[in-house]
Order: structure tokens, then C-alpha cells, then sequence
């Protein structure tokens, strides 16, 4: 009888190993949320079964904008200017459709400097996943508020945050995205289904994930610190990925689970654990997050799903090709036309 | 005066007076006419004063003259100031209800009184455009008192109006109800008059420069347009997307070869233009200074981490909003330097409507080879009037889409570092990302990085990186458009760039007449070329003409030349926010030399 050799090394489904997720070794302080969130990357990245080629690591400025670097090495990446990410990655995407983009930001880069092109990235519903590492401060500068940091937070130093926060997720609901999740970065059960399903998603993947900052903003009175965060997250539903053909494997219990099925056939079960949630409503959506606000809970979960929704390369008819393979004889207008054309003005 | 003269039409912005203006225009290209008009506009929808002028020259000059011949005062608010500008022998066409005494009444020109209100009411039913129809009244008026031809009248009429038939017949009854109006009523007293020139403005079209440039885009293989609308770069980008909805669908998938993208600021509009450059596409922006101004973070870092795109900057009045409808060269040293840090752009500077159609091919071939942002600085007045111009001509050259490595290439190389200079031309190689091989991934970072683009603080690389970009720099004095000379070996030059070139040639057509002759080289772009040392070197004084207070290339000019060089040139600077005309030249040259004359006399005695 013929066996087939099993591989020592496991692989993906794009035959590479988990090694080729891995980047440059972390140069961000230890503990730090968004390392966490790099290694759920990168699992989540090989368990998609990512091609690194296709791959765009999209960043701005900031602690959380240079992780680009901390994952999938030979991919490639694109460490702009601080708040800009939206718009280099909206560019990139139209130039070649085939691009998987993965946007990394942060508080400071998503919710103050660049909260315009984000909001804009939204309304265009640009195909890509977009993390935000956020720790409701600015790492890099030691330590400022952040506009994601909530009213009454204490800095370090005793400052208290007399402002608002903006809730980047009641926002991105609120200004028609088609994907809004939330999570934490301790919590990796959560957060690499729901990163897989960002990826499956076709549209503007939005996922706020609370990454504490333990340099200057783990301490009492902050509530962005890993004590605070594991106290008050409320997780909405239980949360499991399967790929595309994959077998669904958990015996659900009926009327215990949502099932939601995306873009490319991928399905996110979502396991009831206490209030019946639909992902589906967005007025739903937008009452937790303000109750939950008020309450001083973090909710996590997929907030909110829509998988009908046409992308911005799908609305402006973009070809399949990157558009670096069009030539002269596919751009130009013809000699003919060119004549036709010159005459018209004589 | 036959055919040597400037008509201005003085109206109410938002009348209708374009349609009116345009026919006229075209009617006297028809007669083979040379014109030059210029649309004198106010940054407003309705209500404010607006002027056209058409200048008719024999010898073609398509520069603005600051003598206006021929007034049609239809604006009662500017009607003092709008006789004032008329010269002496001049006419004026008026609407009738305008009092003629005091400061209206000349004894040095002459008056057309028409009474285009009641005409129009008379003639037109209630309901028809009759406030625009009077427009088309004053054409006619013009056709009788200057003697054009009414057949290239119609003609261009017909033609104006060939996407609305319904509008032909309305429009021509007016044109007749003007020419019959002052047939009847008005003896011509004036010497005025315009004849045929036939064959003068044969294989000659009128167009803007905008559109121009938007051809060169589609042409030179444009994919990516992001775009903020700015006056006056607003109808550049929309041309192109006439021409990508015309050219750039595919007929049987209905897939555009092009994306257009309204962004939400010009920060995101060079944003994606860059993001898209990276990804190799050919990208673009058009824009105005207030735009360049947003745009200089982008600006660079696309020139710092090396990446492909092109600006057009079709400039305007400034500083800070300015005046939005009229036309400067004031960017030229802020677009060289765009940014913080040591920055250096590669700017083109077109001076004519077929330079804007060139140098926008031109541009994303350079921004291609050089890696880098390149600037096309255009200005209102070439972008967005009417010059004549010969066809446009089919462009015989591939794309040069520079130094990039397939995934063949990679498979022939063992390594490659995204910022080595390999060819010694400070030149490096770039993959476009999707490219499917391994080693094709790397890191762009506008942080500090070595060779292989990984992040580096190191003194040592920091310095060789800046050197290979000033390398890089360097290496493209030879590949921009070069300098346009003429030399017959005076002493005396002029040295100027972009529109100004128009005000030039009648200058030296005026001094020569006055016995002065004065050689003529004109910048095409930065990086300056050696050429222009060199002709300066050749010449005792040069006169730097240029549209801005500050004398920005002057400037230039002074930092980059030898002392000796330097001390060679004198800068002339016309600021109004009008076009320069030839005497905003000659006025201050002859000036000048006169006073180095005397310099020269006083030493000699």
C-alpha cells in the first residue's frame, strides 16, 4: 500500500510554513499590547494561508505602526506618514485589486491626526482589514492622552482626561462600515477568529483592539491597563473562524449561535453567551456600545456585519490585472481615434 | 489697425457672455486670424464683473496686450472704469441706458449706443434665454462695425452650439438682430477693421492648456487620479476623466483602465496618488498652490523613500487663498524644495499648450525612471485659456517605466537591496508589490534605512543615502527637458520660463525694433541643465523675467550659479494677477540698460 510521506514540517494552505509569518524581532517595550496582537497576526495570517507576495502591510506613525515590521517578512510594506495610511492604502488598492491590505494604525494615527482619511477609508468601503492597536495614548512621546482615552482617565503622571473619547467603532457604524469589531489584545481566542474573518470579509474591516500600554498607561486609574480591561470586558458572543470548505466541526447547540457567512465563503459562528446579539443591526450595535459606555463596560465581539456591500474597487468597475500590466495599446487612445480627435478642435 | 487689435467684452459673471465670446473667437480663427483670448474671471458663480478679451494679432503674438481697442461695456458697475481702459481712437459698444457725460464722456474715442435690452425683449418671446441671447447681440454688432465676415460667424456658431441644435437658430437671430441693429442705426466713424487672412492660422486648433495636459495623461499611461477640486486645476482632472470615460472602458466588460478618485483633501489626494505609485500604477493629482501646500508632507516622503508620481500644479495667485481666478508663477521655489529636511523635486515648466501635453507624458516617464514625485507647474493662465496651438502629436515612444525587477529578474539574482546604487546613477531598483517571488517583498519607510531598506539611525548611512539621492538628482540635469535658446550673439539676454515666454517674444520683437537686440533662453525644468550656466556665462547681463514679487528662479538661480555668473543677472517681476503683457518686459529692460549705460559711460569718462 502507497502511503504518502507526511511532511515533517507542517504548512498551510499555500504550502509555507509558520516561520514565513514572522518578521524582524519586537522592538517595543516587553508587555506591550501590540506585540501580543503581532503574534495573534501571525497566526491568524497562516492559518488564512496568506501568499506573502500579495500581501501589503500598510502603517502609519506611531508604537503600533512600526509592527508592520514584526510580521511576514517578504511581504511587503509601506510605513508612511503619520494619519495617512487610509489614503496610501486606498492607492495601492486601486493599483492592484489582487493586494491584500492589512492597515495598521493607532489611536493617536487613527483618532486625532488621522481621523479625517479614516472616516473616509469607511465611506469608501476600500477592501482591506484595519487594526487599530489602540492604548489610548501616545507610547512614542511618553505618554499623552489619546482621543480614544476615556473622560475621567488618569495619566500617569495624574492627569485627568477632561474630554470625550471617540468611540472609533460607534463611528465607523455610524458612517457605514461594513465590518466593526472590537476586541482585546490578551485575548487571542477572540481576536485571531476575528482577524480570519476580517480577512474573508470583502470591504473596509474595522477592528478596535485594546492593546494596554504597560510603559505609561497600566497603572491604577487608567482604563486602557490590563486590570481594567480584564475587569470590565464583556464579550458578546463566543467566537469561532472557518475557512472556505472547512468543515464546521463543533456540534452548536440549535438556537445557541449565529452563523454568518462571508465574502468568500468563509462562515464566523458566533456562540450566544448571555443577551441575544445580531451583528446584522446597526441600530443594536450602536445602543451596546453606548450603554456599555455608560456603564463603564468594554464590549468586544463582532459589533457589526454586512457582507452585501460593493467594495470601492467593485463601484469603480477596476479591472482583475494590477494596472501596471496595462501598456501602451491598452491606455492610449488609437492612432484613429487620436486623428478623429485632433480634427474635432480644427 | 487691420487685424491688430484687442476687443473686450465687459459683463456680469454668470450672464451667458462664454457661448458669445467663443463664437467670436473661433470666427476669427476661421477668417485665419491669429488670436489670443484671455478670460479675466472673478473667483464667483453670479454677479460679479468679468472680462474677455480676444487680442487679434498678424505676427500671431499670444501673449495679453494692455490696450483694449474695442470695449463692449454690458456691466453698469464697471462702466466708468471699463471706458478708462479703452486707448485713445478706441470704440465703445454700449447698452443704450448707460449715461455718457463727465467722466464717461471722451471726445478720444468713439460710441456705439445699442439698445440690447429692448432688442432682445422685442425680438426674443417671453421665456427664451433673452438675458443670454444679448450676448449673442453684441457678436453681431461686432460682425457689422468690424467688418467679419458673417458666414464665419454662423460658422462658428453652428459649431459652438453642435451638442444643442435647438439653440442654433435662437442664437444666429440674435447674431443677425445685432449686425442688422447697427447696420441701420450706427454710421461707422472708427478705423477699425478686421479682413481675412487667409491661411494664417492654418493647421493651427484652440486649446486650453488643461486639456492638454489631461491628453498627455492619457497618453503617458495616467491609471490613478486623485484629485481635490481647486480652481484652476479643476478642469484638468475632469477633462481626463472625459477622456477615460471616452477611451478607457472596456466595451465588452465595462472595466475602467482608469480610477478616479474625488478625495477628501489634497493630503489624501497625493496620498493615494503615492500609495498607487507604490503598487505601479501611474498616478497623478492636479492641483493649485494651496493645494502643494497640504501636499508638501507627502511630497517628502514619496521623495525620500523614492516613489513614482506626478503633480500638476496649475498655479495661481497667492499667498493663502489670493486670488483664486488669476494666474502667477508664485510656486516655482516652493514646489523645487517641497517639504522639510534637504528636498529636492524635478519640476517641468510648460510654457505652451503642446509643452502641456508633452510634459505630462514627460513627467511619468521621469517620476517612473528617477523614482520620485515630479511637478508640472502650469499656471491659469496656460491652464484654463485658449491658445492656438498646432494638433497635438501621437506620441512615438513606449512607456519608460524604469529600473524594476520582475520576478524573472529576481530569479536571476542571488540578492538585491532596494536602495543600492548599482548602475552608479543613484538610480536603485524597485519591485512593484504583487510580484510573485520571494525575495520581491520590502520595506518602504520614510524613517532613516540603508541599502536593503531596513530602518537604520546610523550616521554613516544616513549620509550615503542623502549623497545617492542628490546623486540621483544630479543624474536627472540630463534627462529633463532641456533649455530652448535663441542666440544671435548680443550682450543682452533674456532668461525666463512657463507663460512668461509669450510676453518674450513680442518684448524682443519691440526692442529689436528699437535697435536692441536681446538673445532668449528659456528654462523648461529643475534640475537647471549646464547649458544655462554656460549661456549665461556668454552673455554680460541677463534679465530673469518671471510672474512673482519675490523673483523665485532668480533665486534660483543666484543660489546655484558661480559669483561671477551670479552678478550677470537682473530680475524682472510682473505681479498683478494678470498675464504679462510685452511692455511689463521692455518698460523695465530698456530701463535697466539705460541705467548700465550710463554705468558704463560714468567708468568710461
Amino acid at each position: 500500500m502507497d502511503t504518502i510521506p507526511k511532511s515533517s514540517v507542517n504548512v498551510n494552505a499555500s504550502g509555507l510554513t509558520r516561520d514565513v509569518y514572522k518578521g524582524s524581532p519586537s522592538t517595543l517595550c516587553a508587555g506591550c499590547g501590540h506585540n501580543s496582537i503581532t503574534n495573534h497576526l501571525i497566526k491568524a495570517l497562516y492559518e488564512y494561508g496568506i501568499e506573502p507576495h500579495l500581501l501589503a502591510k500598510m502603517s502609519g506613525i506611531g508604537c503600533s505602526s512600526k509592527t508592520p515590521a514584526y510580521f511576514v517578512e517578504r511581504a511587503h510594506g509601506y510605513n508612511g506618514l503619520h494619519g495617512r495610511m487610509p489614503s496610501a492604502a486606498t492607492g495601492a488598492k486601486l493599483a492592484n485589486r489582487e493586494l491584500f491590505l492589512l492597515g495598521i494604525s493607532g489611536d493617536g494615527d487613527t483618532a486625532s491626526i488621522g481621523l479625517g482619511q479614516y472616516c473616509h477609508l469607511i465611506r469608501r468601503n476600500l477592501d482591506c482589514t484595519y487594526i487599530v492597536e489602540d492604548n489610548g495614548c501616545y507610547g512614542l512621546t511618553k505618554g499623552q492622552f489619546s482621543a480614544t482615552a476615556d473622560l475621567g482617565s488618569v495619566l500617569k503622571r495624574g492627569q485627568v482626561n477632561e474630554f470625550e473619547m471617540i468611540d472609533l467603532c460607534g463611528l465607523a457604524i455610524e458612517l457605514g462600515a461594513t465590518f466593526v469589531a472590537r476586541s482585546f489584545s490578551g485575548d487571542g481566542k477572540q481576536l485571531v477568529p476575528l482577524l480570519q474573518a476580517a480577512f474573508s470579509h470583502r470591504g473596509a474591516a474595522i477592528l478596535d483592539v485594546i492593546s494596554p500600554c504597560v510603559t505609561f498607561n497600566d497603572h491604577e486609574g487608567s482604563t486602557k491597563s490590563y486590570a481594567y480591561v480584564k475587569d470590565h470586558e464583556v464579550p458578546l458572543h463566543g467566537t469561532d473562524y472557518f475557512a472556505p470548505r472547512a468543515e464546521i466541526v463543533v456540534d452548536y447547540e440549535p438556537g445557541t449561535v449565529r452563523e454568518i457567512t462571508l465574502e468568500d465563503g468563509a462562515h464566523i459562528m458566533l456562540r450566544k453567551l448571555h443577551d441575544d446579539y445580531d451583528p446584522t443591526d446597526r441600530i443594536q450595535a450602536l445602543r451596546t456600545l453606548h450603554d456599555a459606555r455608560t456603564q463603564g463596560e468594554l464590549v468586544t465581539g463582532l459589533l457589526y456585519v454586512d457582507t452585501g456591500a460593493s467594495d470601492l474597487c467593485e463601484r469603480e468597475r477596476m479591472p482583475r490585472a494590477p494596472l501596471a500590466a496595462f501598456g501602451e495599446d491598452d491606455l492610449r487612445i488609437s492612432r484613429d481615434d487620436w486623428s478623429t480627435l485632433m480634427a474635432s478642435f480644427g | 489697425m487691420l487685424n491688430d487689435l484687442t476687443i473686450r467684452a465687459a459683463t456680469v459673471n454668470g450672464s451667458g457672455s462664454q457661448s458669445s465670446n467663443l463664437v467670436l473667437t473661433h470666427a476669427l480663427v476661421r477668417l485665419g486670424i491669429p488670436v489670443a483670448p484671455k478670460n479675466i474671471f472673478p473667483s464667483n458663480i453670479e454677479g460679479l464683473p468679468t472680462w474677455f478679451d480676444v487680442r487679434l494679432s498678424p505676427r500671431g503674438y499670444q501673449c495679453r496686450s494692455r490696450d483694449v481697442d474695442v470695449l463692449v461695456a454690458l456691466n453698469l458697475v464697471t462702466w466708468e472704469s471699463d471706458i478708462a481702459s479703452v486707448k485713445p481712437g478706441g470704440v465703445i459698444v454700449h447698452d443704450a441706458s448707460y449715461t455718457v457725460h463727465g467722466a464717461t464722456a471722451r471726445d478720444d474715442v468713439t460710441y456705439y449706443p445699442v439698445p440690447f435690452t429692448e432688442l432682445s425683449k422685442e425680438h426674443f418671446p417671453q421665456g427664451s434665454p433673452r438675458k443670454y441671447l444679448i450676448n449673442m447681440i453684441y457678436v453681431g454688432v461686432l460682425a457689422q462695425i468690424l467688418a467679419i465676415d458673417l458666414a464665419a460667424v454662423e460658422g462658428a456658431l453652428r459649431d459652438q452650439f453642435k451638442r444643442k441644435p435647438a439653440a442654433v437658430e435662437l442664437n444666429l437671430s440674435a447674431v443677425h438682430l445685432g449686425y442688422e441693429y447697427a447696420r441701420d442705426h450706427l454710421p461707422k466713424v472708427d478705423s477699425y477693421r478686421v479682413e481675412p487672412m487667409p491661411g494664417g492660422t492654418d493647421g493651427l486648433m484652440l486649446m486650453d492648456g488643461n486639456r492638454g495636459a489631461a491628453l498627455g495623461c492619457v497618453m503617458g499611461g495616467c491609471t490613478v487620479a486623485a484629485w481635490y477640486p481647486i480652481t484652476p486645476s479643476t478642469s484638468l482632472c475632469e477633462t481626463f476623466i472625459e477622456y477615460c470615460d471616452r477611451f478607457r472602458v472596456d466595451p465588452a466588460t465595462k472595466e475602467r483602465r482608469a480610477a478616479i478618485i474625488q478625495a477628501e483633501d489634497e493630503l489624501a489626494a497625493i496620498g493615494m496618488v503615492i500609495g498607487a505609485g507604490w503598487a505601479g500604477a501611474r498616478a497623478m493629482t492636479s492641483t493649485s498652490g494651496p493645494g502643494i501646500s497640504l501636499m508638501a508632507e507627502t511630497a517628502g516622503f514619496a521623495y525620500y523613500a523614492e516613489i513614482p508620481g506626478v503633480v500638476f500644479d496649475v498655479q495661481r495667485a497667492g499667498p493663502s487663498t489670493g486670488l483664486p481666478t488669476r494666474t502667477m508663477q508664485g510656486d516655482v521655489s516652493f514646489a523645487a524644495q517641497l517639504s522639510h529636511g534637504d528636498t529636492k523635486h524635478i519640476v517641468l515648466l510648460p510654457a505652451t499648450v503642446e509643452e502641456s501635453y508633452e510634459f505630462a507624458m514627460s513627467a511619468f516617464d521621469l517620476a517612473d525612471r528617477f523614482q520620485t514625485p515630479v511637478f508640472v507647474l502650469s499656471d491659469l493662465d496656460l491652464g484654463m485659456n485658449l491658445w492656438l496651438t498646432t494638433p497635438l502629436a501621437y506620441p512615438e515612444h513606449p512607456f519608460d517605466r524604469g529600473k524594476v525587477l520582475s520576478a524573472e529578474d529576481l530569479g536571476r539574482l542571488s540578492t538585491w537591496g532596494r536602495y543600492r546604487d548599482v548602475d552608479g546613477d543613484g538610480i536603485p531598483y524597485r519591485t512593484i508589490p504583487g510580484t510573485p517571488h520571494p525575495n520581491a517583498g520590502y520595506f518602504t519607510r520614510g524613517s532613516g534605512h540603508d541599502e536593503e531598506s531596513r530602518y537604520s539611525e546610523s550616521p554613516e548611512v544616513y549620509q550615503r543615502n542623502l549623497d545617492r539621492l542628490l546623486r540621483k538628482y544630479e543624474t536627472a540635469r540630463g534627462a529633463v527637458p532641456q533649455p530652448l535658446v535663441e542666440e544671435t550673439g548680443p550682450d543682452v539676454a533674456i532668461l525666463a520660463y512657463g507663460t512668461t515666454h509669450h510676453a518674450v517674444v513680442e518684448a524682443r520683437d519691440i526692442l529689436r525694433q528699437d535697435g536692441l537686440a536681446v538673445d532668449y533662453l528659456r528654462v523648461r525644468a529643475l534640475p537647471f541643465t549646464p547649458e544655462i550656466a554656460a549661456f549665461i556665462a556668454r552673455h554680460q547681463r541677463v534679465y530673469v523675467v518671471e510672474q512673482n514679487r519675490d523673483g523665485q528662479l532668480f533665486g534660483l538661480l543666484r543660489a546655484e550659479l558661480p559669483a561671477n555668473l551670479v552678478e550677470r543677472l537682473h530680475s524682472i517681476r510682473h505681479y498683478t494677477g494678470e498675464p504679462i503683457d510685452a511692455s511689463a518686459v521692455t518698460v523695465p529692460l530698456l530701463h535697466a540698460e539705460r541705467t548700465a549705460d550710463q554705468a558704463v559711460a560714468a567708468a568710461v569718462s
